[in-house]
């Protein structure tokens, strides 16, 4: 490790990931689809960064790879100094519970829980005894603006509303890092803005923060942008 | 949360849920049902071998008690032979027959037994007095219905007809001193009993001291299946039938109906399990994705296995006690319509609820449900995460 150059002036400090040759092949039938073909970056604690690029480009397959729901074929992700691309199952759930917060294109949030219900899911998963996680859940829907929708399903929300609480749900073990994959794709410019805003709040807030998007406006407001192209980094 | 999330999945289409819970409801009463049956018979003739607390059962050799018109001759000598074991409690006679009642040129025919009022076991007196002397008779209520007869009534009755002279034999007036509920005939059948010597001298010569049937019971602590063989070494002329090999017996012969409910019993199971196996494993590909994402964020393989074999639980939980109450339905049904098959014991059930066996059933039917979420449980839990996300957004 010593013997490699710091690939990225952002991370002086212990960096909160690091990535190191990273590769991901997909066999299709005889084929082997190259989706990562090597690539190295470290993030620093409480960065924002954006991944761009066209689609296909190995986006969602590198940011999987940084939320330890997929294992790479070569290379090696850390975590703050842990290697987690061969964690098995059991550990990797365990690590992603409280180090990973995952905010997806689609909500997914589970529709027959009221929104409070869905930000108590992680923490009820973590054994935070149930007048806590209320309490905690109570907290993060004041902060992402929906104190007074705590009841409300996903089917009674607004898209960006439903977003809002899917972020809450991602913050909700206080994660060492928080994944968003397109997480304005399905939103209008309007409710995409309220995204945003509240990211910026978050990164004022110290979260270390990796959003892949295509979304000109949500890229302009990380700190750094990462840009891809056929599985590798074409430029920082 | 568990519990929340499987509730949640099983609201999410209430119309879906009921129907599969009414599947399970059918499948569950039909088990019940099966399992009352081929436990219920066995049991009803257990009930009826033991009423009366004997255990023994004497005809005359080489037949069934009360299989057959046959009859035991030297009554008295079997009985003294009997009553000089010391094994041997209570012995008391029964002799069957026909009986005439001659009513206003109409005539009733019933069915007899002739009996030692001091011991027997063939009713239990509903209203009036046992036979008290030799004219005496006591009838259950349809022979009352048959002949227009009251308690206290002096009834003219014959022992046979005879088709070539056109007259009764064993002609008698008997006082009708009670009502009976017999034991061993159907309801709906006229019997009617009265003291065997009465009975036997009706007969004439040829039923003078002849009986159909001995019941024995035993002393305490003494083995009936001992004191069985005993008799039919010391008395060749008869057949000795304990309790346990009626028992026996009736198992082997009840067997077709004991298959018949295992076998109809386990595709009930069958049917139950395969309802919440297809209910639950359409519910989980339906929400692969919600998986996924509680599986990315960090909700453990354990869990989602848990909620949906809890999914299934339920499912199986509330048709299991629909069932219970179906089946009890049904049960009380089909018994009606079975124990109207003429010439049945009214004491004979066909569907007996036996708490064990119906608990153990529905346990094992609920059991069926929690396995029957289990595969699809284990599929959900082992979904690829990434994928599984991937082919959901592109979806
Ligand atoms: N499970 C898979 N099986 C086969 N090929 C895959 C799989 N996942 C991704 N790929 C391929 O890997 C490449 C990168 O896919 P990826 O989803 O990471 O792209 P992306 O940059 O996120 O694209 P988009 O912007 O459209 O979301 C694509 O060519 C894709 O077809
Ligand atoms: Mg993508």
């Amino acid at each position: 490790m010593a013997a490699q150059p710091a690939p990225t002036p952002g991370a002086a400090r212990a960096p909160v990931v690091s990535v190191r040759g990273l590769r991901r092949d997909y066999p299709m039938g005889d084929e082997i689809v190259r989706a990562l073909r090597g690539v190295s970056f470290d993030i620093g604690a409480g960065e924002h960064v954006a991944i761009v690029g066209p689609s296909g480009c190995g986006k969602s397959t590198l940011l999987n790879l940084l939320g330890v729901i997929d294992r790479p074929t070569a290379g090696e992700v850390r975590i703050q100094g842990r290697d987690v691309g061969g964690l098995p199952d059991r550990e990797a759930t365990a690590f992603r519970l409280r180090h990973i917060g995952f905010v997806f294109q689609r909500f997914y949030l589970m529709p027959m829980l009221s929104a409070r219900e869905n930000v108590e899911l992680p923490m009820a998963e973590a054994g935070v005894p149930a007048a806590a996680r209320a309490a905690r859940a109570r907290e993060l829907l004041a902060y992402v603006g929906l104190a007074d929708r705590e009841r409300h399903r996903p089917a009674q929300l607004s898209g960006g509303e439903q977003q809002r609480v899917a972020i809450a749900r991602a913050l909700a073990n206080r994660p060492t890092l928080l994944l968003a994959d397109e997480p304005t794709g399905e939103l209008d410019a309007a409710t995409g803005g309220e995204v945003i805003a509240l990211f910026q709040r978050l990164r004022e807030d110290g979260t270390t923060l990796v959003v892949v998007t295509h979304d000109d406006a949500l890229a302009r407001a990380a700190g750094r942008v990462i840009q891809m192209r056929d599985g590798g980094i074409v430029g920082r | 949360m568990i519990g929340l999330l499987a509730a949640a999945a099983l609201r999410r289409h209430p119309a879906r849920t009921v129907l599969a819970v009414l599947g399970v409801a059918v499948a569950a009463a039909l088990l019940l049902d099966m399992v009352m049956l081929a436990t219920g018979m066995r049991e009803s003739f257990r009930r009826f071998l033991l009423v009366q607390g004997f255990d023994l059962r004497i005809a005359p050799k080489g037949t069934l008690p009360m299989d057959t018109e046959a009859t035991i001759g030297d009554a008295d000598g079997l009985l003294r032979t009997l009553r000089a074991n010391p094994d041997i409690a209570v012995a008391t006679p029964v002799l069957g027959a026909q009986l005439h009642v001659i009513e206003r040129g109409r005539t009733v025919t019933s069915f007899a037994v002739g009996i030692d009022p001091a011991t027997q076991a063939d009713y239990v007196l509903e209203a009036g007095v046992s036979p008290g002397h030799a004219d005496w008779m006591v009838a259950n209520a349809a022979f009352l219905a048959a002949t227009h007869a009251r308690l206290g009534d002096t009834l003219d009755v014959a022992a046979g007809f005879d088709p070539q002279l056109r007259v009764y034999t064993g002609r008698r007036r008997l006082v009708l001193g009670g009502r009976a509920r017999f034991l061993y005939t159907a309801a709906d059948e006229p019997v009617a009993a009265l003291p065997i010597a009465t009975l036997q001298a009706m007969g004439g010569p040829e039923r003078a001291d002849r009986v159909s049937l001995v019941l024995a019971r035993v002393r305490e602590g003494a083995d009936a299946d001992r004191v069985a063989a005993w008799v039919d070494r010391h008395v060749p002329r008869v057949s000795t039938l304990s309790t346990n090999v009626a028992l026996r017996q009736v198992d082997e012969r009840m067997g077709y109906f004991r298959q018949l409910g295992l076998i109809l019993g386990a595709v009930s199971l069958a049917v139950g399990f395969l309802l919440v196996a297809t209910l639950v494993t359409v519910s989980v590909n339906e929400r692969v994705g919600e998986i996924a994402v509680m599986r990315a964020i960090g909700v453990r393989r354990r869990r989602i296995v848990q909620q949906i074999v809890l999914e299934g639980l339920w499912l199986t939980l509330v048709g299991a006690i629909l069932g219970l109450a179906l089946g009890l339905v049904t049960a009380r049904q089909l018994n009606a319509i079975l124990s109207d098959f003429p010439g049945l014991p009214s004491t004979f059930h066909f569907f007996l609820f036996q708490p064990v066996a119906a608990w153990r059933s529905l346990g094992l039917l609920v059991a069926c449900g929690a396995l029957a979420g289990a595969y699809p449980a284990w599929r959900a839990a082992i979904l690829p995460i990434a994928g599984t996300l991937r082919r959901e957004a592109i979806a």
